[in-house]
């Protein structure tokens, strides 16, 4: 055995763990980290402009790559700037470890300078969190975090290390084995269940599938097509899960929600089996509980327990790995002919086309979105704020593979595009990766754009420029009268802004520079912004109204169509 | 309206044996209150493995159904066992001192009260007395009722802790046969067989 400080232990830890890049922000207490940094030439740490942009970016990482994502921060303040983007990891479960240091062990809960009990602030926002008092337990802890963080429901990890915890000398042992009695996540799914569930689906003349994350984050992609083909069942997905099945594909049906296609919300409600896979039952996908489609029998196929039940009364609960229950229960289900059922869903979107782009002589977001899908031929990432832009990402970009849309679905963070863009950029480097922003959304990071020049990362960024919080605004006109208050925002000149960083930039006014922006973009080999000037007024559709039922799914009114 | 083992019919019994680490106790109360699970009582002590301790957590079961709780729970890593034991035959108990009003007049018809609910004097003054009972909510309640027309100064109750009745166990690991004959080793006896229970010498 070594001796080693605890900072060493935990740069080797993090190294053994497959960790290659470091999102962080150095500041007093993790001082003998950064000290120790050089030591480690293979770990790369990358200076954000905020620790909010490091725990987005590590976010976007993971998702774009499927590693566990590292960020950093001293404590207190730069410890409590993390918080937005951990909790945006907790509410989407993916593996993100966030470390931060704090005030020496003498000093803790004296409320010294920069003093925060940040393990108490993280507690309810983390999968797991720790303190490490003593320089021995780092090489444990950071096992049983990254353990915890990727296995099972993946989330977020907190760990919190006094500043002479880093500074003390220990044996290092790098621990082989975890055995974390607590945590032991079901994989294989119950035969019964899968059997009971495979009855069901057999018997159902109208079944679906609605997807979510936890397929992309199972791997289990191949898994639900091979099922879904077998038993001729439609696919949607939830807009987390966007991705985890082939748009393109015959069988997908799009997206469910507030905003997803309408045909795809009236097949969720007219379905006799809804088969849940990983995914939640989240209201914003599924409308008024009370009132989701009564008759239909739902199957619920998770790996978290505690998800079963408890939005939605289940029939069939089967609680496992995606990657195994699928195949289990595809082993079970007959092969059927549903062209029927297939042929109504296509019928009502047929008759309620949801993107279809109308013709205008108005520069409209969704337009530049369809232009870039054609353009790169569906194979880049595009990674989203909030907002309308984040809804005309999901809907009018097609996605045939997982991790090709990445998006702040569960807490709705803005200022997540541009961090998580980079982050997503570093994880997967030859990938076209493009953040698509709001012009409120990025101004709320856009600091992160010295990070793009630093790394002299590729990365595409599309302001949609709408001079709007545009999301906040629709509902403004749509459900307060029109009343609308603070929601013009003012901005800089994006142009003038990314030339002062360093940044290439492009004005988009007309639609016929569009397509030569995007080439343009395309073509460029660093960092390079398109500011999109769209129109004002334009709203997402169709729409859920908040508390409505899928049933009463709306469509672009008329007036708005004429346009 | 109570049940066989003396709870309301709307709480719930939940034991949780938890990781004995600092912040467990946190998390817990964290998780019910973020989820809005009212808790009636909460008791925590060791248990019989060292590392772990046992939380008997009384839940209003209107505010909560019992069966999220359990899954709550069990998502925090730090919980190792949930076990539920509303509907179980089990044993409930609670310990409670109070503290009441008395005098010389007085005194003696308390110590019959005292009397009727088992209750213990452990300490007396001139003017009050304060008395220790230990059994079920019902019965604790039922001293409380009898003594507040002499005037209740000082309350003070444990929470309730419950285990199941018969050879059933609620815990994580049985004691194993090894580790009972090294008590017995190390007190200085003779261990020859591994037969349970030992006999002592
Ligand atoms: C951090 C944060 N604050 C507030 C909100 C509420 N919110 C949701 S969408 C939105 C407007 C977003 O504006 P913009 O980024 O320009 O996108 P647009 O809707 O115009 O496409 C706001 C304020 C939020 N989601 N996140
Ligand atoms: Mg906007």
């Amino acid at each position: 055995m070594v001796r080693m400080t605890g900072s060493q232990i935990l740069l080797e830890c993090l190294q053994r763990e497959g960790v290659s890049t470091l999102f962080g922000y150095p500041g007093g207490v993790v001082l003998p980290l950064y000290d120790t940094l050089p030591q480690f030439p293979a770990i790369q740490h990358v200076l954000t402009r905020h620790e909010q942009g490091a725990a987005h970016m590590a976010d976007g990482y993971a998702r774009a790559s499927g590693e566990v994502g590292v960020c950093l921060a001293t404590s207190g303040p730069g410890a409590t700037n993390l918080v937005t983007g951990i909790a945006t990891s907790f509410l989407d479960s993916t593996p993100v470890v966030a470390i931060t240091g704090n005030v020496a062990r003498t000093l803790l809960g004296k409320d010294g300078f920069q003093e925060a009990d940040i393990t108490g602030i993280t507690q309810p926002i983390t999968k797991h969190n720790y303190l490490v008092m003593r320089a021995e337990d780092i090489a444990m802890t950071v096992r049983e975090a990254f353990h915890i963080a990727r296995t099972g429901r993946p989330g977020p990890v907190h760990i919190d290390i006094p500043k002479d915890v880093f500074q003390e000398e220990t044996e290092f042992d790098w621990p082989t084995e975890i055995n974390l009695r607590g945590y032991r996540p079901t994989t294989k799914g119950h035969s019964g269940m899968i059997r009971r569930a495979a009855e069901a689906i057999n018997k159902a003349e109208r079944p679906i599938i609605i997807s979510g994350h936890g397929i992309i984050w199972g791997d289990a992609s191949n898994e639900l097509l091979e099922l879904a083909q077998k038993a001729q069942i439609p696919v949607i997905t939830t807009f987390l899960g966007i991705g985890g099945f082939p748009e393109t594909n015959s069988l997908s049906y799009g997206w469910l929600g507030m905003h997803g296609m309408y045909h795809a919300n009236m097949a969720a409600d007219e379905a006799d089996v809804v088969v849940g896979i990983g995914m939640r039952f989240d209201d914003r996908a599924m409308g008024r509980f009370k009132d989701f489609n009564p008759t239909a029998t739902i199957i619920h196929i998770d790996i978290d327990p505690a998800e079963i039940g408890k939005n939605l009364p289940t029939a069939i609960p089967v609680v496992g790995d995606v990657k195994r229950v699928l195949p289990d229960l595809r082993e079970h289900l007959d092969q059927r002919d549903r062209s029927d059922w297939l042929a109504w869903i296509d019928k009502v979107e047929e008759e309620h086309p949801s993107l279809e782009i109308r013709e205008t002589r108005r520069l409209i977001p969704q337009e530049i979105i369809r232009t870039l899908y054609e353009e790169t031929n569906g194979t880049a990432t595009l990674v989203t704020g909030v907002g309308q832009h984040q809804m005309w990402a999901g809907q009018h970009y097609f996605y045939d593979n997982p991790r090709k849309l990445v998006s702040s679905g569960g807490l709705g963070t803005m200022g997540f595009e541009l961090p998580a863009a980079i982050g997503a950029q570093m994880g997967t480097p030859h990938s076209e990766i493009w953040a698509i922003c709001g012009d409120a959304g990025f101004q709320m990071t856009m600091q992160e754009l010295a990070v793009c020049v630093d790394e002299r990362l590729p990365l595409k960024i599309a302001i949609m420029n709408n001079g709007y919080l545009g999301m906040v605004r629709q509902w403004q006109e749509l459900f307060y009268d029109e009343n609308f208050v603070s929601v013009a925002v003012t901005q800089p000149d994006f142009c003038k802004l990314a030339d002062a960083y360093g940044v290439r930039a492009l004005r988009v006014e007309t639609k016929a520079e569009v397509l030569p922006a995007i080439q343009e973009a395309r073509n460029y080999d660093g960092p390079i912004l398109i500011d999109f000037h769209v129109d004002q007024d334009e709203n997402v559709w169709p729409m859920v109204p908040a508390g409505a039922a899928l049933s009463e799914t709306i469509e672009m009114p008329e007036k708005e169509l004429a346009r | 309206m109570t049940t066989g083992n003396g709870t309301r019919q709307a709480q719930h019994t939940v034991v949780a044996i938890v990781e004995d680490k600092p912040g467990v106790l946190q998390r817990v109360a964290g998780l019910f209150r973020r989820r809005g699970f009212n808790i009636e009582s909460l008791a925590v002590g060791p248990t019989e493995v060292e590392g772990l301790s046992r939380m008997t957590i009384i839940v209003d079961g209107a505010s909560a159904p019992v069966e999220q709780v359990e899954k709550q729970l069990y998502k925090l890593i730090d919980v190792v066992k949930v076990s539920d034991l509303t509907h179980e035959d089990a044993i409930t108990r609670e310990l409670a001192l109070l503290k009441v009003r008395c005098n010389n007049v007085n005194r003696h018809e308390l110590l019959d009260i005292a009397g009727v609910f088992r209750a213990d004097v452990v300490d007396m003054a001139t003017n009050s007395l304060t008395l220790q009972v230990v059994g079920d909510e019902d019965k604790i309640n039922g001293l409380i009722t009898m003594c507040q027309p002499y005037g209740v100064r000082e309350l003070s109750r444990t929470g309730t802790i419950a285990m199941t009745r018969g050879a059933k166990t609620t815990t994580v690991h049985e004691s194993e046969p090894e580790a009972i004959a090294r008590v017995h080793q190390s007190q200085g006896r003779r261990v020859e067989s591994k037969e349970l229970p030992f006999s002592s010498d």
